[in-house]
Parts: C-alpha cells; structure tokens; sequence
C-alpha cells in the first residue's frame, strides 16, 4: 500500500519535472538554434559587404605580399563554408577572435565597453518604469482630461524628438547654462586612471575605490544620458500602459465592478492594473533590449564608450570580428531577456502556470 | 497597495533625479599642468612604431619616441637631426654613416644608442608590417637587414642602400614613424615568439621622446606623461590626456565649458561660430593632405584628352574652397601640398562651363556624357561630389553619385571598378617621392598587377613618367630634384586623370591660454613638448 501510495506520489511529481526538463530542453534548443541564425545571417552580411577587411588591418598602402599574407592569416582565402565553420569551432571554444581596432580579444573589449552600456541601460528603464508606468495609469484614468493630454504631448515628444538632438540641447542647457551636470565622458579626466576598473561599471567602481569625490563627478557625468534614455523609455512605456490600461477599463467585468460598488482606486490598480501586468513585462522587456543596443546616439553625443558605438565603429573600421562579437553579445541578451520575460509571465499569469 | 508602490516609485524616480542634478554639479576646467583634447581618435590601431599608420596613433608616436631624423618644429621645410646628430654618404651614395646624439636616453633610463638604432629599424623590416614599405624601399629584406643596418658601435649606426638614391630621400624617410628609435632591450624583455616586442608595443612605449605612453584605452583615451629626460628639455605640460570625443558639437561645448583645452574636429561652421569667442583661439596648418577626382582610363570617353581637359574646367573650386570648405581646404592643383620643398602652387584652372562644353563637342560629345562618381557619404566627400554634380551638369556631363563608406569607395579604387572617384590623399614621409610614387609610377598597367598605385588605379599607361618618377629618386643634386618633382606635377596638373583640386588646411580650437600647439604639414607632424597652458 506504502509502496503503491508511494509509486504513485513518485509519479505525480515526476511529469511536472520531466515537463520543466523539456520545457527547459525547448529553451535551450530555441536559444542554441536563435544564436546560430544570428551568427549565420551576421556573418554571412560581414563577408559581403562591398569592403575588403584586409584593408582595415594593413592599410591602403600595405605592398601585395603583406596583404595576401594577412588574408591567409584571417582564413580569407578559404571558401566561405568553411571560414563559417572555422569561425563556429573557435566561437565554441569561447574566442571571439581579436579586434583589428583595439588590438585585444573581443572577449576583453565586450568586457570593458558592455557595462558601460548596461549602466545606462538599467537607469534607463528603471526611469522609464518609475515614470512611465504610473503616469500611462494615470493617463488611461484620467481619459480627457488635462493630465491625460499632458502626458499623451510628453509621450508623444519623446517618441518623436531625435535623440541626438535631445542630448545636445541637454548638454548645452544642464552642462553648458546651468552648470548642474558634467559634459562628455563617464568621468572626468582627473580621476579617470585614479579609479581602478574592478567591475567595469564607473559607479560601482568608484564606490569601491572608496572616493567618494569621484563617485560624486561619476554621477555628474551619468545623470544626463540616463535620464535622456530614460525619458525615452518613459514616452514608449507611458503609451503602451495608457494603451492597455484603456482596452481594459472598457471590460465588461470592469462595468460589473462598477456596479457592485467597487471603489475606482480598487478598480483601476487591482482588477485592471493587475490584468496588464503580463504585456507590461513584454513592453519593458523590449525597451530594456533596445536601450542595450540602440544606445549609439547617445554614446556618441556622451562620448559614452559603450557597446553600441564599439559595433558602429566597428562596422565602419571593417572590424568584422567585433562587429560579430558585439552582435552575438546584443543577440544572446535579447534572447535571454526573453526567456525571463517568459519565466515572469509564468509566474504572474495563472493561465500560463496551467498551461 | 499598487498604486501606493507606483505612487511611491515616481517620487523616488523624482527624488534621485534631483539629487543626482543637485549633488553633481559639475566642477569645469582642466588641471593647470594638463592638458585634455577633444579629438576623434578611434583610428588608433597600434602605438607600436613599426605598424603605426593612422592619424591619431602616428601624432601620439611622434610625441612618445624620438625618430633618427625630424623637421624643426619653426620651420617644417627643415630637416634636422633627431637621435642622429650628424650624418655622411659614402661616394658611391650607398652607404650613410650616422652619428648618433650623445647624452640621450629612453624613459627607462638606459642610454640611446646606435644598437637601438639598428635594432628598432631591424624589427620594421622583420615585422614587415604596413609601413615597412619605407624601409624595403632601399633593398632592404627580412633577410639582408641585420647586413644593410648596423652599428659599428655605440654612437654609429651604418645604412646601406641597393640603389645610390638622393640622400635627401633615404634621410626624409627616416623621419617618418619607422625611424622612431625604440629601447630594444625594453622591447626584447617583453618579446613573445620572436616578435621583437610587438604584442607588447602595441599597447606600451619605450621610447625616448617628451612624452610616455601611460594608458591607451581603445576608442575612449590615450594618457601621456612628460618624460623629465626629453633631450630637448622636459614638456612645459606634465600631462597629455586626448579623449575620443566623436561628436564635433560635444567638443565645441567641452571647449567652451574648459574641460577641454584643444578641441581637434570642429566643423566649418563651428570654427566661424567660435571666432568671436574672445576665450577661444584657432590653430590653422596647411597639411599635406590633397584633395581629387581620379577618372578611369578603362572608361573611353575618360580616356580621351579634350574630356580629362573639359573636366578640368567642370569643377567650381574657388566656389567650394570659400563656401561649405571654408578654411579647411584651399585650393591646389599640384600633387605636392604647399608648404614643402617641391609644391607647385600655380591655379591655372577654374570653372567654365561653357570652355567644358566646348572641349566636349571637340572629343566627340556634343549632347554631352553620363558618368558615375563614387565618393564616401560623408562630409566633406559628400558636399563636394554635389558640387562637381552640379556643376559638371553645366557642362553637359550628367554625373550620378554613387555614394558608399569610404572603405568601401577604396575597394572598388582598388580594383578600377570606378569610373569618376573622389579621393584623398597624405603622404606617408615628407619627401615628395611618397606622392609621386603613387601618382606618376605605373610599372605595370596589366590588371593582375601587383603595385596598385594611384596611376594603376586609373588605368593610366605612363611609361615615360614612370621612368622620370625614378630617376627623381636617385637624383643627388637637391634642387635639380625638386625641379624633377616640380616638372612632373605640371604634366600632371595639365593632362592626367588625376585632378587635384584641394589642399588640407587642419584647425584646432584652442582655448587662449593654450600656448604653442604646433600641428604641422603631415598626419604623424603634431608636436606637444612646446605647448604651455
């Protein structure tokens, strides 16, 4: 009887491991399989390019046997197939190859350039989140209103107005008028090589190092671009909530919470709030993943040596290997986010729980 | 609960927005001993001497090492001593006999010596890196150098040369980065797999000069520090800090605000914007760099004289030079930049369209052409591609831009695919063989040929030419060489599908208490030990 209660208990938790075993197994393979696409298509897209990448590296002036000689050495000569192949061994052994640019691993650039986009990243979102979400709530509530109208003009600038131009006319204003902010730069260069990169990220390193006077110029120089690209995420997640929060306030079970008596805060934050809040992880999700690699603008203007302006120089140097390493960064990011993204449907939605 | 959170969320959000305003206010102006330039300097692909071949990466050489000879800084037409004191050619022009500068020594502390000399030229050739070519140029091979460069002892470095060339060219060479002198002990004690150092020199220094390399961070900064050894005297700067700004506006602000000292890549516009600005100065050189259209001779109508000629007067430089080019290029028209030993500075052409016009129906094209003309989509290739648009279509030659990455522009150059092409070019050493050996050498016009010069590259046939571009090189008598220089340029300038049209002027912005930036003629000529703030 024992053994039979036992056996059976064993089966009951069994299928729900076996099914996150193949659920995880799914994952995996879509991610091995998402990757292979991106390296593929990245690849294929650097070796037809109407540029020769022999020029980067040797110069126009190289003599002809210097340039045949690093052609063979970077495996050009070799059929197409099989520089993708190569490139797919070394890329399984976990070398990225080395940047023509910078002259180091790709490994170690990614390293030093990614933090600092991820810093910008994460404040970006954060105030997109922070703003955006309750003013999108207020907006959808308020339909009509004045506040709704100022938040619709507000989203609306930020879907529209450049970047590039927003972060001029900040610098000009915040830096160069009022003096509130630092200019370019993720530090000034008085501190710049007292501060030793432990983490990559300038804040966390400053905080480690103790100096508290660089930690205080480091947060000058970052507040600027963080809030343009948090503005930024704040007009696209502001418009999805309005948006969503709008589709649900227009329920039926919204009318019969209504009649029942339901007070209008109760309404709005639990019955409807709580109904968005799966497509919301979604539409952070993309916001955070495009901060992560459509950030270029503003590292430009910043002189922010992040991630984005490593591809683009990068791609305009014809220094494949870090364009296809930084891609295959950005890829795997956006892939993995996904996946969490996945996971916290999971757990908020009991419908996906079921499923 | 929620709308508590939320609530609270966007106040927290406006709480750390204000305290991050408030509490980090900016603190603006660089230190007094240090200087910050704003530059564009994500070209810098190695700070090793013998592989440095871009702009920023051979200014940044040019202050870290001291090469065999240099230009006085008063007077770049002057060429002078560096680590060589003094030096003789043997009769027979083979032979140069160079005594080195005594008393001078690297930041390591070691002495200079004629050994480094030696092995610093040594490991070019070995290395056989891109500007190795300057060296190889004299018969020089991995094989033969360490028997063509030696030292006979400490303070005498021996040169031999295949060919008897003009001793004004084989010492103008050796003030191009190769001839930096490199501490070869510093070097071989961080040699890997017989590299002579060069995985090590790429991101390190061990040099000589004013300055020592303290960090390169690729595509964000380069730090220098004085070296207080400098033979010529310890840097009035204590410290270099150049960082890569890209964007010309964020520079103009840096500027303006005093973080930054030098800004390098204003635009026009900027630069006249600024020229008011009583706390602001600007720095203007002519480089070396020229500007032209090359026209494909495999392309038939190119091919004819009166068509290369009618093109001549199809282009409005004077227009272009003082409007969007206005003080950063002037116009030229011969190969050689003004400024150096050998220019042509004669302008016989200027823009008329109805001359154009004429010289057309003559070739045979009455109802005028259609051209493609590749140029790189960005400024300044961009604007003046519109311009020759516009005004060749007043001469009747309809042109199509073709615009493309300027890499890209290169490799189509590079395989004659083109037909009209915009393009620069700088010279690799002050002696003007560098240029007349792309322009007026073509030793081989097959399309497998292996030297691809800028003669090759536009299909040009110029065996008389070719051999005057090398008789000019071996001429030992100076100024009957520059008259070579001087007579080639005129066949060029008058009938040849290179029209130059532009010489390079480079600006720095400066701000005024930034005293004696000398920028000079050529890409790698920038010069830091004199500047004061």
């Amino acid at each position: 009887m024992s053994l039979g209660a036992g056996t059976v208990g064993a089966g009951k938790t069994a299928r729900p491991s076996m099914k996150l075993l193949r659920g995880i197994a799914t994952q995996l393979g879509t991610l091995c399989l998402t990757i292979l696409g991106l390296l593929f298509v990245t690849f294929f897209i650097g070796r037809v390019v109407p540029i020769d990448p022999v020029l980067a590296i040797a110069g126009d002036r190289a003599t002809p046997e210097l340039i045949e000689k690093i052609r063979a050495e970077l495996g050009l000569d070799l059929p197409l197939y099989q520089q993708f192949w190569n490139y797919l061994v070394k890329i399984a052994h976990g070398d990225l190859g080395n940047s023509v640019l910078t002259a180091k691993p790709i490994i170690q650039d990614i390293a030093t350039y990614f933090p600092a986009t991820i810093e910008l990243a994460v404040a970006g979102t954060l105030i997109g989140v922070l703003a955006g979400v309750p003013l999108g709530v207020i907006s959808a509530a308020r339909q009509g209103r004045w506040i709704d109208h100022v938040v619709r003009v507000v989203a609306l600038a930020g879907y529209s107005v450049p970047v590039f131009w927003l972060g001029l006319v900040g610098l000009l204003v915040f830096y160069v008028k009022l003096d509130w902010v630092s200019g370019p730069g993720r530090i000034d260069a008085v501190y710049e090589y007292i501060v030793e990169p432990r983490t990559g990220f300038m804040l966390i390193d400053c905080i480690l190092a103790g100096d508290w006077e660089a930690v205080k110029n480091a947060l000058s120089h970052f507040v600027l671009p963080a809030l343009i690209l948090g503005y930024y995420s704040m007009a696209y997640i502001a418009r999805m909530t309005r948006s969503f929060m709008l589709e649900q306030l227009n329920q039926e079970y919204i009318v019969t919470a209504r009649v029942k008596g339901v007070s209008e805060r109760a309404i709005i934050w639990r019955h409807a709030f709580g109904n968005i809040r799966v497509p919301l992880i979604t539409v952070i999700a993309l916001s955070f993943a495009h901060l992560l690699e459509g950030t270029v603008l503003t590292e430009t203007v910043f002189a922010w040596p992040g991630i984005g302006l490593y591809i683009t120089h990068s791609l305009f140097g014809a220094d494949l290997n870090a364009v296809l390493g930084g891609t295959i960064v950005v890829g795997v990011s956006f892939v993995i986010l996904n996946l969490l993204s996945d996971a916290l449907y999971t757990l908020l939605d009991p419908r996906a729980r079921a499923a | 609960m929620i709308e508590r959170l939320m609530r609270g969320a966007a106040l927290a959000a406006l709480g750390l927005t204000f305290a991050a305003l408030v509490g980090g206010q900016a603190t603006a102006a660089t230190p007094k001993d240090t200087i910050v330039m704003a530059k564009t300097m994500d070209d810098i692909t190695s700070l090793d001497p013998a592989e440095v071949f871009e702009f920023t990466g051979g200014e940044v050489i040019n202050n870290v090492y001291v090469r065999l000879m240099t230009y006085d800084p008063a007077d770049f037409t002057k060429l002078i001593g560096g680590a060589a004191e003094s030096w003789s050619v043997s009769d027979d022009g083979k032979t140069f006999t160079i005594k080195m500068r005594q008393g001078m020594k690297f930041t390591t502390g070691r002495p200079v010596t004629a050994k480094d000399a030696a092995f610093s030229l040594q490991r070019v050739v070995a290395l056989g890196k891109s500007p190795a070519f300057i060296l190889t140029q004299f018969g020089w091979t991995a094989a033969n150098v360490k028997e063509m460069v030696s030292a006979q002892d400490d303070g005498t470095l021996i040169l031999k040369t295949a060919t008897a060339f003009a001793p004004s060219f084989v010492m103008n060479c050796l003030s191009a980065g190769i001839g930096s002198v490199v501490d070869s002990e510093e070097a071989l004690k961080n040699a890997k797999d017989n590299d002579f150092g060069y995985n090590w020199l790429r991101t390190n220094s061990a040099g000589s000069g004013a300055y020592k390399l303290v960090a390169w961070k690729p595509k964000e900064s380069v730090v220098l520090e004085a070296n207080p050894g400098f033979y010529r005297g310890e840097a009035k700067t204590k410290r270099i800090i150049i960082r890569h700004v890209p964007e010309a506006t964020a520079q103009r602000l840096m500027l303006e605000k005093g973080d930054a000292d030098i800004a390098r890549n204003l635009t026009a516009d900027q630069l006249k914007a600024i020229a008011g600005d009583s706390k602001l100065t600007v720095n203007s050189t002519g480089k070396g760099t020229i500007y032209y259209l090359a026209l494909n001779q495999k392309n038939e109508a190119l091919a004819k004289p009166k068509v290369r000629e009618a093109v001549r007067w199809a282009i409005d430089y004077q227009t272009m030079s003082s409007t969007f080019l206005a003080g950063q290029y002037g116009v030229h028209q011969g190969f050689w930049g003004k400024g150096s030993a050998g220019s042509l500075d004669d302008t016989p052409f200027k823009f008329d369209a109805a001359k154009a016009k004429a010289l057309l129906a003559e070739a045979g094209y009455p109802n005028g052409l259609e051209l493609d003309l590749d140029a790189g989509n960005t400024t300044p290739h961009a604007d003046i591609a519109q311009s020759v648009q516009s005004t060749f279509a007043q001469a009747g030659i309809k042109v199509n831009i073709v615009p493309g990455d300027i890499r890209q522009v290169l490799t189509k150059y590079r395989a004659r695919n083109h037909q009209l092409l915009l393009m620069y070019w700088s010279p690799d050493y002050l002696d003007p063989h560098s240029t007349a050996d792309f322009f007026t050498n073509n030793p081989d016009n097959s399309d497998g040929a292996k030297a691809k010069t800028g003669a090759w590259r536009n299909a040009w046939d110029i065996p008389d030419l070719t051999k005057e571009t090398a008789a000019a090189v071996l001429e030992r008598d100076p100024q009957k060489r520059i008259a070579m220089y001087i007579d080639l340029q005129k066949k060029v300038q008058a009938d040849s599908p290179i029209v130059v049209m532009f010489q390079q002027t480079e600006q720095a912005a400066l701000r005024t208490e930034v005293k004696n930036f000398i920028l000079g003629p050529s890409f790698d000529t920038p010069v830091y030990w004199q500047i004061t703030k």
